[in-house]
Order: structure tokens, then C-alpha cells, then sequence
């Protein structure tokens, strides 16, 4: 009967030739073994961001698998029983009660949420460095656009994660935090009435809330960050990691360690060293006290609360708004008897849709302006593309305006200066600090990479005073050799790329844009030191340095 | 030196990169020469490093026993004091950190140290084959021409139609998240005439006397404590009391009986996003919203003079009762809290 099952005569000798013979039988892993065992994976500290992300939310899932076993997302009312004195007897959410035993009656309970908290703010963070890594290094360009969506989405994701964890203990905090939100949804045109009751179950604050978030932050967005990380992960294996330029390392290949051994024992070694050091921060730095704050009640608020960080920038936004300006005010009755909030409506949206909006889509903008549809292996060194580098400060100081501004009463208090100063200026810093951080870096992007031409150039300083036999006194420069010169000469520097017309011989007036971007981007730049500069630096001093500075007219007219 | 335009085309560096034929490069060296290890070289090196590494794991065994005195040296009860939990938490937070970074350090020492640390270059792929992309593309262009949804474009309508409405049960199901959906809620509050003003959250009533020039006082209306939604009623009922010299109010033609002897009442509900407006300036007679900083001028009406909020605190009308207790004399005459789109 067993014409078809021919024996298996391969015997294998070892052990683990015993046990790999085994599986690859089964599920012939002998190919994934051979695929991924020695792939090359290059090294950089800067590529470690990413690799944080993942490990704190493994942290994340464990520790919160602990804190579901003991936490109750029930809003019904209680009376407070536990270890903690003086909130005896006090009225509250079963789900505030079930924190505070969290914290004080199970042994463990208070590190677990404290670990977990800390490891929430540190992932947020970790997701958003790692993202400015890759943009400014432009490691988004083809073929990776697509998993720079996916990253932009676990950004999001990372956000509702924290945001509908942060709301569940149900003290004061979060429940003011919840009606803010609350406030923000009923500013919404035609819809937003019915949106906040349909979500919070009736009338804030209700009695549901609690727990919708809760199968929001433990089932659905952990599943849907899951999914991503997945996606995203595979995307990495199917393009292979990006490198830095340098000697020997090309756009055909990578140049690094072998996952077996060294990478991996690298790679997993640092996820117990970021365990470890989030565990330190959670042993040493109090979080969310729930039990000084009290349960959630309507009227109290403690002055100068702040929301967890990655949310400070919407919320910094809403304080900046104006209501009344001047005479004007932002909200206004519409067709006869309906009301527009946009002093609510405006600050909520747009900064956040700009920012989402434009990282989304950045990795095509770029594409567009600089017509390079080709495939990039090798990152830029931020200063090598000043443009790029610009536009991602001006948007971080953007960011950045609007997170201090979520601070604008600390910051008054702090240094002792008017809360409405403080509020003036952050409104002023919104529309020109953006401009100002786009001017300076372009200035200190182009003034490094002169710096780079010039140590091509003449060499590296030595620090040693020769006299020459005529008396003159002269400074030794000592020729780079030949692999820290390429470091500094490997790079593109784009040239502007002026509107050409179409088919029709007109100039459309995207295509016009377009030109105007791409002078705006590229009209000042420095090219890279070319062999024949710097044979001529050698023989004649100092001119080429000075030469190559020109403006993009030269080579375009 | 800084004159730029000098630089003619033949001496700049532009012209390598302007794309006129024989583009000038420097050659790649390719990869710098290995650097063997002290590990390589010096086998006492090499024995120290093992040696190191086995102390990292050390360390983490000794982590993770140092948890262990944390959990069951301390237990908690009524009589923990604070310092003890905190305690706790910090035996073992440190007692995890070390386990976690014993083994983390270590191997990480390990891999740097003792395993090889030749870079290897490996080849890129294209992420697919010219080829490859052609025999999809045509198998593609089969399936579709098979299934005839080109062809018969009455099935492929109706199934479009049909795709589009199918979700929206899916949609439609979730309108009983909230039986109530009437907007009109928003409207009222608790309050209503004769409604005695109490403290919050004692909810003992108010006597007239008491309020004395420059006092604030937290209200809630009477019986909310009873109340069956009480955090809801709550949340629109809060309301904040305080006296002022009658001539530094100034008082609106139709609200002239709205105050009592310049005790005025206003919600403590911001209108900007709901926060409660729990800051109350003394001196210069404004209340300030800790969350977003709008600022309402209490001498004018309670006007927004500053921040994020468009219109103003909603003044509860109030006066005395035969008893002399404060009691509203009817509703807020405008719905508290934040704007919605059905406010007007």
C-alpha cells in the first residue's frame, strides 16, 4: 500500500541533526533555516529605536496580561473596602476600587501597573523616534514607502493603545481627561451630539464608558498592533535593512552580522536590557498615584494636570486656540440655530490632520519634487539632505510648540512669568517657529557638509606646528585615508529640477508647483568633492572649497 | 574668499553630478580591513570576558532571588504604611531590573566580545523578477477574464450595490449604544425654582449670612446626593458661588434679580470643553479653568477676557427663601458646558 511514501534514508548523525530532521520532515523548516540563519543584518545604534518599540510592547502584553486578572472595567458604584486607609469607605467605580487593590492589596500589583505605564510612554516614544530616524535618514524611500504607512498607522494605534488605557482606572484624572474628549466630540458639525451618547452610553459620564475602552485597549487595538507589527516586520525581511553609507557597502548589498549567532544574541539580549531598564524606572519613579487623585467626580480638578505626553500636542492646541479674537467669536450659531465650535473644532483637527496628513504622504511629495523614482538602499546622512532635514525639524518644532504649550500653566508657574505671556508667545512660535527651524537647519546642514568638503579637502588637523626652512610657520594637515574619505564623498546632492512642459507643450500648473518646490529645496547646495578637486586642492591650496558652493543657476541654465 | 559665483561649471563640483556624461566618482574602497578583538589575540582576554559574562548571568540569578525577599518579606494589609509598599515596589522593580539586565548585558558582552565579528556582505535581490511580474500580471488578466465580471456587467453591478449595503447592519446595529439620544437633555439641569443651594459634596443648604464678601463656595443642588444619575445630574448641576461688592458687578437689563445682595451663582462648567472652572482669582475677580486656561471675567458676567473658550458661564438665577438658604429660581437659562451642534 505504500507505493507512494518512499523511505526516508537520510540518517542524521548529532543530536540537533536528530531534532532538525524531525521538524523539517513536518514542516520543512530546513529552508526557513537556511533563508534566515545567516542573514546579514547591518549595525547602527540608530537602528535600535525600532527594535525598543518592539520589545516594550512585548513588556506591554505581559504585564498587562497581569493586570487584567485582577482589574474590573465595571463602572457601578461601590464603597471602598481595601488596605488604603484613607479612601475608606469612600463611593466610587468598582473599576477605581479594583486599581486601588491593584495597587495596595496585591503584592506586585503596584510595580506590574507602574512597569506597564512607563512602558506605554516609552513605547509611544520609542515608535516616534524610531519614525524620525527613518525620515530623516530617508529610509522611506522606494521600496520601503509602504511600510512607512504601516509605520504611520502603528503610530496611531500606539496613541489609541495609550489614550483608551489611560482612561480606565476611572480617577479624577482620567475622567476629566474623558470629558475633554467628550467636549472635542460634541464640537463636531451635525453629528457630534449623537456621537458622545452613542460613546459614552446616554449622557457623559454614564456607566459604560469604562468598559468599552476596555475591550478597545485589551482585545482590539493590541490585535490591530499585532497585525501591523507583523506586516511591518515582513516588509523589513522582504526589502532587507537599509545601511549607512560607507566603504563597501553599495546599494546592491548589506554589510553586517549574521542573524545566527551575533545578531540575534545582540538583538535579544538588548530586549532583557530594555526590560530591565523599564523595570528600574518602574522601581524608582512613581507613576499615576490613582489613590492621591480620588475617584472620578464632576467637580474637582487639580490645577496643573497634564495628560500623558504623546497627547500633550492635541491638548496644547486646544489651549492655544483663541475663542474671541478681537470682536470675533470662533463659535458661531449657523443656519439659524445650530452651532459651530470652531474654537473646539479647529485646534482638535487640523494640526494633527496636517501632521498625519503630510507623513502619510511624504515619501510620494518627495518623489514628486525630486522626480528619483529609483530604489534606495543606502540612507542619507541628515545633513546630506538638507531639505529633507529642514522640513522634519520645522515639523518637529511645530510638534513641539504645541506639546509646550500642554504645559503653559507649569511653565508660567515654573519661571514665575504671566500665564498669558507664556500663551502669546507659544501662539506666535506656532506659525514662525516652524519657518525659523526650517531656515536654521537648511543653514546648518549646508555649513556641515562644507565642513565635510573642507576636511576632504586639506585633510585632518593635526595640532602640528612645522617651521618650513624660510621661517614660515605652518599647520600639518594629514590626508583622510581612503575609508573615512568615502564616508564623507559618498552622497547625491540633488539638483533643482526645474517644471519641464508636457506632451501638449504646456506647463501644467501642478508641474509648476512642482519647479517652484524643487528650486525651493534645492536651490542652494554643496556637491560632493570629486577626485579631479581634490588633486587640484593638493596642487593648488585652497580654492575648490570656496568653487563648488554655487548656486543651482550654474547648472540648470 | 566668499564670492560664489566665481566658480565657473569646468571647477565646480556641480558638474560631476549635473549628469553631462563621464560622471567622476571617487572608487569605493570596499570594506575596511578587519580589526581583530584583545578577545582574538590574548587568550587571558578571552578567559576574562567568558569570566565577565558568567558573572552578568550571576547577577541575574541574584535579581531574581532579590524579587523573591521583596514578595515574601513584605505582606500588605491595612497597616502598611506607604514607605513599605513603596519599599515593596522598589525590591522588586530592582530585583526584575537586575535579573533582566544581567542576562541582557551579558549576552550582549558575549556576542561582542567572544562570538565573530567579521561583517559580511551579502548580495541584494530585487524585491521581484521582471519575469515573475509578467506571469502574474497575465494569470491575473486570466482569472478576471475567466470569472466574466468584464463581461457581464449586470453581475457586476449588482454585486457592487450589494457589497455597498451589506456593511451597514453592521453599522446600524450599534445605534443601541445608547437608548437616549435626544439632545434636549443637555438642556436641563437639576436646578429649578426653590432648589436650595448646598455645599458640595456635604450637601447641607446655605444660608444667605454666610457668604461673605470675597468667599467662594462649591454647589451642588439639593438632593443630588439622592440622585439616581448622579455623576450625570453632577455634571451639569456644579455650580460656583461667591459675593461681591454689588457695585462691582455689572448687571445686564433682565438679570438684575439674578443676584442677592451680590452673591452671584455661575456654572462651574467650562464652555469650552467641560473642565470643571475650579480657579477662583480673589483679587481680580476672574475664574480660571486649570485645564486650558479660559478665563471668565466674574464682574462682567462671567465673559471669556482670555483662552480657548467662546462664550460665557451660564448664570444661575438665585435669591433666598423664607428661611434665608440661597435656592435657585429656576433652571440655567441656556444649556452649561461645552458648545454641541443643536445648542443654537
Amino acid at each position: 500500500m505504500s507505493a507512494s511514501t518512499s523511505p526516508d534514508t537520510y540518517q542524521p548523525k548529532t543530536r540537533v541533526g536528530r531534532i532538525s530532521n524531525f521538524v523539517d520532515t513536518r514542516v520543512g523548516a530546513s529552508s526557513i533555516v537556511k533563508e534566515f540563519g545567516r542573514k546579514v543584518f547591518p549595525d547602527h545604534w540608530s537602528f535600535m529605536f525600532g527594535e525598543v518599540a518592539l520589545y516594550t510592547f512585548v513588556i506591554l502584553l505581559l504585564s498587562g496580561t497581569f493586570l487584567t486578572l485582577f482589574f474590573d472595567p465595571s463602572m457601578a458604584e461601590t464603597h471602598y473596602t481595601g488596605s488604603y486607609v484613607p479612601l475608606k469607605g469612600v463611593e466610587m467605580s468598582v473599576a477605581y476600587a479594583s486599581t486601588l487593590d491593584l495597587s495596595f492589596d496585591i503584592r506586585g500589583g503596584l510595580f506590574m501597573r507602574q512597569l506597564h505605564h512607563w512602558s506605554a510612554l516609552l513605547f509611544v516614544a520609542s515608535v516616534s523616534v524610531h519614525m524620525l530616524r527613518v525620515f530623516f535618514t530617508g529610509a522611506f524611500r522606494r521600496p520601503r514607502e509602504l511600510n512607512w504607512v504601516v509605520g504611520c498607522v502603528l503610530l496611531i494605534l500606539a496613541l489609541a493603545a495609550g489614550f483608551t488605557g489611560y482612561s480606565l482606572p476611572d480617577d479624577l484624572l482620567s475622567g476629566n481627561g474623558l470629558r475633554i474628549i467628550d467636549g472635542v466630540i460634541k464640537a463636531i458639525p451635525l453629528i457630534g451630539t449623537y456621537l458622545s451618547m452613542l460613546i459614552f452610553g446616554g449622557e457623559f459620564p454614564g456607566t459604560a464608558i469604562v468598559g468599552r475602552l476596555y475591550v478597545m485597549h485589551i482585545l482590539v487595538v493590541p490585535a490591530l498592533i499585532l497585525l501591523m507589527i507583523a506586516i511591518h516586520l515582513f516588509m523589513v525581511v522582504v526589502h532587507k535593512h537599509t545601511q549607512y553609507p560607507g566603504p563597501g557597502r553599495t546599494e546592491n548589498n548589506v554589510v553586517g552580522f549574521p542573524v545566527g549567532p551575533v545578531y540575534a544574541a545582540k538583538a535579544g539580549g538588548f530586549f532583557f536590557i530594555v526590560f530591565g531598564i523599564v523595570a528600574a524606572i518602574a522601581a524608582n519613579f512613581q507613576i499615576l498615584p490613582i489613590w492621591d487623585y480620588g475617584p472620578y467626580d464632576p467637580s474637582p480638578v487639580s490645577a496643573g494636570t497634564q495628560p500623558d505626553w504623546y497627547i500633550g500636542f492635541v491638548d496644547g492646541a486646544l489651549r492655544l486656540m483663541p475663542g474671541v479674537l478681537g470682536d470675533f467669536r470662533f463659535e458661531y450659531v449657523i443656519f439659524g440655530g445650530y452651532t459651530l465650535s470652531l474654537n473646539v473644532l479647529l485646534p482638535a483637527l487640523v494640526p494633527a490632520g496636517i501632521l498625519f496628513g503630510l507623513m502619510f504622504t511624504w515619501p510620494w511629495i518627495e518623489r514628486w519634487v525630486t522626480k528619483d523614482n529609483r530604489e534606495h538602499h543606502i540612507l542619507d546622512r541628515p545633513r546630506n539632505a538638507p531639505f529633507r532635514t529642514a522640513t522634519g525639524v520645522a515639523g518637529v518644532v511645530w510638534y513641539c510648540v504645541m506639546w509646550a504649550a500642554a504645559s503653559s500653566d507649569l511653565i508660567a508657574t515654573h519661571f514665575h512669568v504671566s500665564l498669558n505671556d507664556v500663551t502669546y508667545w507659544l501662539r506666535a512660535l506656532f506659525f514662525i517657529g516652524p519657518i525659523i527651524g526650517f531656515m536654521v537647519t537648511r543653514r546648518i546642514c549646508l555649513a556641515l557638509q562644507r565642513k565635510d568638503r573642507e576636511i576632504v579637502l586639506h585633510g585632518r588637523e593635526t595640532g602640528r606646528i612645522v617651521r618650513l626652512p624660510h621661517g614660515e610657520f605652518i599647520e600639518v594637515h594629514e590626508p583622510l585615508n581612503e575609508y573615512k574619505l568615502h564616508r564623507l564623498v559618498d552622497f547625491e546632492s540633488p539638483v533643482v529640477q526645474p517644471a519641464v512642459p508636457d506632451a501638449n507643450g504646456r506647463i501644467t500648473r501642478t508641474e509648476k508647483l512642482r519647479g517652484r518646490l524643487s528650486r525651493f529645496f534645492f536651490e542652494d547646495r554643496v556637491a560632493p568633492v570629486t577626485p579631479a578637486e581634490l588633486e587640484a586642492a593638493h596642487s593648488h591650496g585652497h580654492a575648490p572649497v570656496e568653487a563648488a558652493e554655487t548656486k543651482a543657476e550654474v547648472t540648470t541654465r | 574668499m566668499g564670492d560664489h559665483s566665481h566658480g565657473g561649471p569646468k571647477s565646480s563640483g556641480t558638474v560631476a553630478t549635473a549628469g553631462q556624461g563621464e560622471v567622476e566618482k571617487f572608487q569605493d574602497p570596499g570594506l575596511p580591513p578587519h580589526r581583530p578583538r584583545l578577545a582574538d589575540k590574548d587568550p587571558r582576554a578571552e578567559k576574562r570576558a567568558e569570566r565577565q559574562v558568567a558573572i552578568l548571568f550571576a547577577i541575574s540569578v541574584i535579581g531574581t532571588l532579590l524579587f523573591f525577599v521583596g514578595y515574601i518579606a513584605i505582606r500588605l494589609d491595612e497597616t502598611t504604611a506607604i514607605s513599605t509598599l513603596r519599599l515593596q515596589n522598589f525590591l522588586l522593580g530592582m530585583g526584575t531590573a537586575f535579573a533582566m539586565l544581567g542576562i541582557g548585558v551579558g549576552i550582549v558582552h558575549w556576542a561582542k566580545t567572544l562570538m565573530p565579528d567579521h561583517e559580511i556582505a551579502e548580495e541584494r535581490h530585487a524585491v521581484r523578477t521582471e519575469e515573475d511580474r509578467q506571469i502574474a500580471e497575465t494569470m491575473v488578466s486570466e482569472i478576471i477574464s475567466e470569472s466574466g465580471i468584464k463581461r457581464r456587467p449586470l453581475i457586476r453591478n449588482t454585486l457592487l450595490g450589494a457589497m455597498l449595503l451589506a456593511p451597514l447592519p453592521a453599522i446600524g446595529i450599534l445605534r443601541d449604544l445608547s437608548k437616549d439620544l435626544n439632545p434636549d437633555v443637555l438642556r436641563h439641569s437639576m436646578w429649578d425654582a426653590g432648589v436650595r443651594l448646598t455645599r458640595d459634596p456635604e450637601g447641607t443648604p446655605i444660608k444667605a449670612s454666610e457668604v461673605t464678601i470675597g468667599s467662594a463656595f462649591h454647589v451642588i443642588p439639593e438632593g443630588l446626593n439622592e440622585a439616581e444619575h448622579k455623576l450625570e445630574e453632577k455634571a451639569k448641576a456644579v455650580v460656583l458661588l461667591m459675593r461681591l461688592n454689588p457695585e462691582d458687578l455689572h448687571v445686564s437689563p433682565g438679570r438684575e434679580d439674578w443676584n442677592y445682595n451680590g452673591i452671584v451663582a455661575y456654572s462651574k462648567i467650562c464652555t469650552h470643553v467641560g473642565c470643571p472652572v475650579a480657579l477662583y482669582e480673589q483679587q481680580t475677580h476672574h475664574l480660571l479653568c486649570p485645564c486650558h486656561q479660559s478665563t471668565f471675567d466674574l464682574t462682567q458676567e462671567c465673559k471669556v477676557i482670555f483662552g480657548p473658550a467662546s462664550h460665557a458661564l451660564p448664570q444661575l438665577p438665585i435669591s433666598v427663601d423664607s428661611e434665608g438658604y440661597l435656592v435657585a429660581t429656576s433652571d440655567f437659562h441656556e444649556p452649561v458646558g461645552p458648545s454641541y451642534w443643536e445648542r443654537g
